[in-house]
């Protein structure tokens, strides 16, 4: 129940920041994607399910607000989220870089999608012009936000675990 | 504290599931669109009081950075002004006789205003489309405040796009810059139609692209590109922007051109709402 509060507010602060306070600060243009950081972390850090429940409702919110097809972010945040869970079985948790590395890959994946669901299937061709102009920023801003953001909801969770061990 | 029993699913598993979901979701928003908006009228409804309050205090602190920082280029900007007021006011006292007059012509033609004026509502940009390379941002006035889909929204003297969803306090306004925006547009001076498509290659150089131009159109840089009176849905007369860089097609029948639009995208933050629907054909 207690992580389940968490998380929603992590996410809701995840989008508020991104669709206020980082649209007045983007760099570029462009905004880092925090809750694709949120969704990475959390199938990283406690594998797939949890990766595809976040990465659901992330990506639902988005779509609420400002889709026009509700469901299209849900399923490439979701598809996100599942991934990275793979990792959690891979890697060691405690591993700070592999996070960034997959926050990166996934940023791509993402990119990649939203291009041929927004702009490709609309005939748009010109994926290297709006690699420059979106995906790339994008990339390296939400790298560098990674950075601080992993390591927040890194500390987060192991308080969160550390709770739920003592409860049960 | 009592275990909870947890249900042991595969993730492949709730991964197919949810991936379902999704598809259904998909599938019923485009089928169903209008069915759907209660539901996300209601998440909106929850989240922009949020945005707003956030917004509040970032812009607070936004603006006192942006005063520290831009100090000295507000100096400069200051003398420039003035120097360009008085050459404006100055014009102006000229096109006022010219109104005067234009006034009285247009009493002995017995011609009605053309450009009424229309009834407008001020409301404030809360929040932007997360999404990077879209154009499209909540007001914090909704449908208790009258605002309808499909009003025109302005800010200062331009077209900034149209109301796109209503919820209760609350709505969503796609710009004219997005990339999937269009607007039926024409020439102030030659009653030219066109097309005025928001285009983010062309966004980059701070203009969008005007299309179906006519050949013939006898069009030069620096004309004003004003909403049509085709269009269904924009009111007539409200201006976009000043067109350049005009170019011929390659299929020789229609001319295509940039557009500086007459509003300042970045940092946007007031804008005006028509609030006056254009009247469609049933």
């Amino acid at each position: 129940m207690k992580r389940f509060i968490i998380i929603t507010i992590e996410i809701l602060i995840c989008y508020l920041l991104q669709t206020t306070i980082f649209q007045w600060i983007a760099l570029a243009n462009v905004v880092p994607n925090l809750l694709l950081i949120l969704t990475v972390s959390n199938g990283f850090l406690r594998g797939r399910k949890s990766g595809i429940t976040v990465g659901f409702f992330c990506g639902l919110l988005i779509d609420l607000c400002f889709g026009k097809i509700i469901g299209l972010y849900a399923f490439i945040y979701m598809v996100i989220g599942y991934a990275n869970g793979f990792a959690n079985v891979v890697f060691e948790r405690d591993d700070q870089i592999i996070p960034i590395i997959l926050v990166g890959i996934s940023d791509l994946f993402y990119f990649f999608l939203s291009y041929i669901f927004n702009f490709l299937l609309r005939g748009k061709l010109d994926i290297f012009f709006y690699f420059t102009r979106i995906g790339l920023p994008e990339i390296v801003y939400t790298l560098l936000i990674s950075i601080f953001l992993l390591k927040l909801f890194y500390i987060v969770n192991k308080h969160l675990e550390r709770a739920e061990k003592e409860e049960a | 504290m009592r275990r909870r029993t947890r249900l042991n699913l595969n993730p492949k598993h709730v991964f197919i599931a949810v991936a379902i979901l999704c598809f259904a979701l998909m599938f019923l928003s485009y089928q169903f669109g209008d069915e759907l908006s209660p539901v996300k009228a209601a998440v909106g409804n929850i989240i922009s009081p949020m945005q707003k309050g956030i917004n509040t205090v970032g812009h607070a602190v936004f603006n006192q950075f942006e005063k520290i920082t831009s100090f000295n280029k507000l100096v400069d900007e200051n003398t420039r002004l003035k120097k360009e007021n008085n050459v404006l006011s100055y014009e102006n006292k000229i096109l006022l006789q010219d109104k005067y007059e234009l006034d009285r012509f247009r009493d002995l033609y017995k011609l009605d205003k053309k450009y009424a004026d229309y009834p407008k509502v001020a409301a404030r940009v809360i929040s932007a489309d997360p999404n990077n390379g879209f154009n499209s941002f909540t007001i914090d006035k909704g449908s208790d405040d009258g605002i309808a889909v499909d009003m025109n929204v302005i800010a200062g003297n331009g077209l900034v796009g149209i109301v796109e969803e209503v919820r209760k306090n609350n709505s969503v306004v796609r710009s004219i810059i997005d990339d999937s925006s269009n607007v039926y547009g024409m020439f102030l001076k030659t009653s030219d139609t066109c097309v005025v498509k928001g285009d983010l290659k062309k966004l980059e150089k701070g203009v969008i692209s005007v299309e179906l131009i006519k050949k013939d159109a006898d069009i030069h840089d620096g004309y004003e590109v004003v909403t049509s009176n085709i269009s269904d849905k924009y009111l007539q007369g409200i201006l976009i922007g000043y067109i350049s860089n005009i170019t011929m097609d390659s299929n020789n029948l229609t001319k295509t051109a940039d557009l500086t639009p007459a509003v300042n995208f970045e940092r946007l933050q007031e804008v005006l709402i028509i609030t006056e629907v254009k009247e469609k054909l049933e």
